[in-house]
């Protein structure tokens, strides 16, 4: 059933979509964003270590249900398995109103300038990291998303202190608010890197640190990564530029909306997008732009399963590249042993990082910010951080867990992905969801060159412990299956050459003139930080673009 | 069956007889076995014997065992939820080691000192115990209770394990913070421990 029309649909409010909605409604657009999921509030922080975003051993509070919602998930063995959302492989993020910004740890990392150039940096002097791979550098660099990175910074609101950052690109602001006071182990971890030589400093976080935009500070608790903040002192999409887009009056937010198609006439324009409503009503919301910002595996998803006369491959996906280069990043540290106690139970507990590793390693295509983990949370500590010369139960473990939770510090870093063609989000055949719609099949592999830059990140986490005074130290290395995860990217590449791209530098689909993917699938790569705040950028840049550049009815 | 004259102690004789009547009236009707007083899914004597299980991965020493912990019950409590899938797992594990130790032991699983219990438990997750009772060996089994017994002890007291924020007291963390608090101390709440 048609719907009046709108100057733009919104497919996904993640950490993109809403900025997209809200630059376009401040200029008097009138628009409309569908959520496949529903939108919660403080009020929904269960502060429960067995049921949160990071660890689904009784499901996951934000999405999305575990019913109804399947994938299928090739191994490396060739083996098939249809997963649920909790079921290892399916690599969630969230399917709520924020997306992963309502539950994530909120480190607001800027891209290093050479992670947008991958190619121009590393071509000659490590070829092996081109074998096999689709490392390219991206259309756009670090200036052109610089004053994107800025404006997430002070308007979601960002605390930090990255003046202590030799290696980073140049900003024209410092961040808005000061670092939360530094932890036990930041104070440990500070004087190792200095005696390295290293350079540590405290992580940017899109987190009040002081009352800001009317919320208020953290309170420092120790559910934060995986949970929404009880205080909502934690800034994501949700609580930020959402409700400055909904106070216009020109934004419409439809929640537990799943998008089936976009709708294509035959000139090769798209005409709106057919969504399933909570009761699998059938609608369709006719629109001048469509934007899709459903995440790398479900934006490729969507447009694969728009196939049309005219796209019989589905949308975009002329040249078939809709879904490859599938990406996350290659998490690999150590954890260390302290004779002293470490633990303060502070919260977000991830404090201190450093840069130096993140380019200029020796015979190696890119690296790793390295930061201490997040506070730890019981269960999670005895499911991932034993040391591996003591039983997994019994006597010994348990002396091990009493003795021992409050002495480790985890350091790791999220090693930049080499990308890979046959790393894939393709459609199932046979499988579909509650509403009969094919279901996103991952297969691949990770290249080999990511596994030997994420040992050597590994080894110096080791050394960075070690010389913080760690009286053992243990690894945590990497598997060589598919990546993709919270931090999911490059499955719509942003290119200027149709045949070997997705979208163009301003994320429009080169095929269709009004279809835009803003989401971190046109990350050609991914950096060697946590995502989020890049993806913010370039959804400030694109809803820019596209509120000047746009033609409304 | 279990013959209770091979059995010591009044508790255990009445557990006997709930166990084997309820055995018989599954046998006799083709009806689920009867939960035990409190429980949702396990019948007394699979309580004891997942009591006993739980306590050998997370035996009792200074600080509470997983039995006391509540660790039963939070599996109990997902056995009729998010665990239902595992229910046939559970009740064919639990049958199998009590079979197992009376074949091997001459007495109930339940009933075996610490060290007997270590033993058999080893013997699994090496995946090395009798083919007939356990088709792999035991490791699935033994990574499922594990996994489970893990979660129960150290995860949210709403489950119903971690039982009066015993292993959080035991590692020394606070439970959670009371909503409007600026923070919670940890010296108040739990002593610093060494």
């Amino acid at each position: 059933m048609p719907l009046p029309k709108v100057d733009a649909v919104i497919i996904g409010a993640g950490a993109a979509g809403p900025i997209v909605a809200k630059e376009l409604a401040f200029v008097g657009w009138r628009v409309v964003l569908l959520e496949k999921g529903r939108w919660y509030t403080p009020a929904d922080c269960r502060k429960d270590d067995l049921r949160n975003q990071r660890n689904p051993t009784l499901g996951y509070p934000f999405g999305p249900e575990e019913e109804g919602n399947p994938r299928v998930i090739v191994e490396l063995n060739g083996r098939e398995r249809v997963v649920k959302p909790s079921e290892p492989g399916y690599n969630n993020n969230a399917f709520c109103v924020g997306g992963g910004t309502l539950s994530y740890g909120a480190m607001a990392w800027r891209f290093h300038p050479n992670d947008f150039r991958m190619r121009s940096t590393y071509a000659s002097k490590v070829p092996r990291a081109f074998e096999n791979s689709t490392l390219e550098d991206w259309p756009i660099g670090y200036e052109d998303l610089e004053p994107y990175y800025e404006k997430a910074e002070w308007e979601i609101g960002v605390s930090g202190d990255v003046s202590g950052d030799p290696f980073k690109g140049p900003r024209r602001r410092p961040l808005p608010m000061p670092p939360l006071p530094p932890t036990r182990e930041h104070e440990i971890l500070e004087k190792g890197a200095r005696r390295l030589g290293l350079h540590p400093f405290f992580i940017p976080m899109l987190r009040n640190s002081v009352p800001y935009h009317g919320r208020p500070a953290c309170m420092r608790c120790r559910w934060c990564v995986g949970f929404a903040c009880e205080v909502d002192a934690k800034n994501g999409t949700q609580n930020t530029v959402l409700p400055m887009a909904l106070a216009t009056g020109n934004l419409e937010l439809r929640t537990e909306c799943s998008a089936k198609e976009i709708l294509v006439d035959d000139h090769g324009r798209a005409t709106g997008v057919a969504y399933f409503d909570r009761e699998g009503r059938l609608w369709e919301q006719p629109a001048r732009y469509i934007v899709v910002s459903c995440g790398a595996i479900e934006s490729a998803r969507l447009l694969l399963n728009s196939r049309s006369r005219l796209f019989p491959q589905g949308l975009g996906n002329r040249f078939d590249w809709v879904g490859r280069n599938l990406q996350g990043h290659t998490y690999t540290g150590a954890n260390g042993l302290f004779e002293e106690i470490v633990y303060d139970d502070l919260g977000p507990g991830a404090s201190i990082a450093v840069c130096d590793y993140v380019h200029g390693n020796p015979g190696l295509a890119g690296g790793a910010m390295l930061a201490n983990e997040f506070i730890r949370l019981p269960y999670q500590f005895v499911s991932g951080i034993r040391d591996p010369d003591v039983p997994r139960w019994g006597r010994a473990h348990k002396e091990f867990v009493r003795r021992a939770y409050r002495r480790i510090i985890p350091v790791q870093g999220p090693t930049q992905e080499i990308p890979v063609f046959e790393s894939r989000v393709t459609l199932d055949p046979k499988i579909r969801d509650r509403f009969g719609i094919p279901v996103a099949r991952l297969s691949g592999y990770r290249h080999p060159h990511t596994i030997e830059v994420s040992e050597y990140m590994a080894e110096r986490a080791a050394e960075w412990l070690r010389a913080s005074g760690a009286v053992k130290v243990w690894l945590r290395r990497a598997g060589r299956g598919l990546s993709a995860g919270q931090h999911q990217a490059g499955t719509c590449r942003m290119g200027r050459d149709p045949k070997t791209s997705v979208v163009d530098p301003w994320c429009r689909i080169h095929d269709v003139d009004n279809v835009y993917v803003v989401d971190a699938s046109v990350h050609v790569t991914n950096g060697a930080y946590n995502p989020v705040l890049t993806i913010m950028a370039i959804a400030y840049r694109a809803g820019d673009h596209l509120a000047r550049e746009g033609r409304r009815a | 069956m279990i013959p209770s004259s091979q059995i010591g102690g009044g508790s255990l004789k009445r557990r006997t007889f709930l166990a084997s009547s309820a055995a018989a009236a599954a046998a006799g009707c083709g009806r689920k076995p009867a939960a035990a007083p409190g429980y949702r899914f396990l019948t007394p004597e699979e309580a004891d014997t997942l009591g006993a299980w739980v306590d050998t991965l997370i035996p009792p020493d200074e600080d509470p065992g997983a039995r006391e912990a509540g660790v039963v019950h939070y599996i109990d409590i997902q056995l009729t939820r998010w665990f239902r899938k595992h229910q046939s797992d559970y009740r064919a594990a639990l049958s199998a080691i009590d079979r197992w130790s009376w074949s091997r032991r001459g007495r109930a699983f339940a009933l075996l000192p610490l060290a007997e219990r270590e033993e058999l438990l080893v013997q699994m997750e090496k995946g090395k115990a009798p083919r007939d009772l356990f088709p792999d060996g035991g490791r699935a089994a033994f990574d499922l209770v594990l996994a489970h017994a893990m979660q129960g002890f150290y995860g949210n007291p709403r489950h119903g394990g971690n039982r009066g924020y015993a292993s959080w007291k035991m590692i020394g963390v606070p439970p959670m913070p009371v909503r409007g608090r600026e923070h919670y101390s940890a010296a108040e709440t739990f002593p610093e421990r060494s």
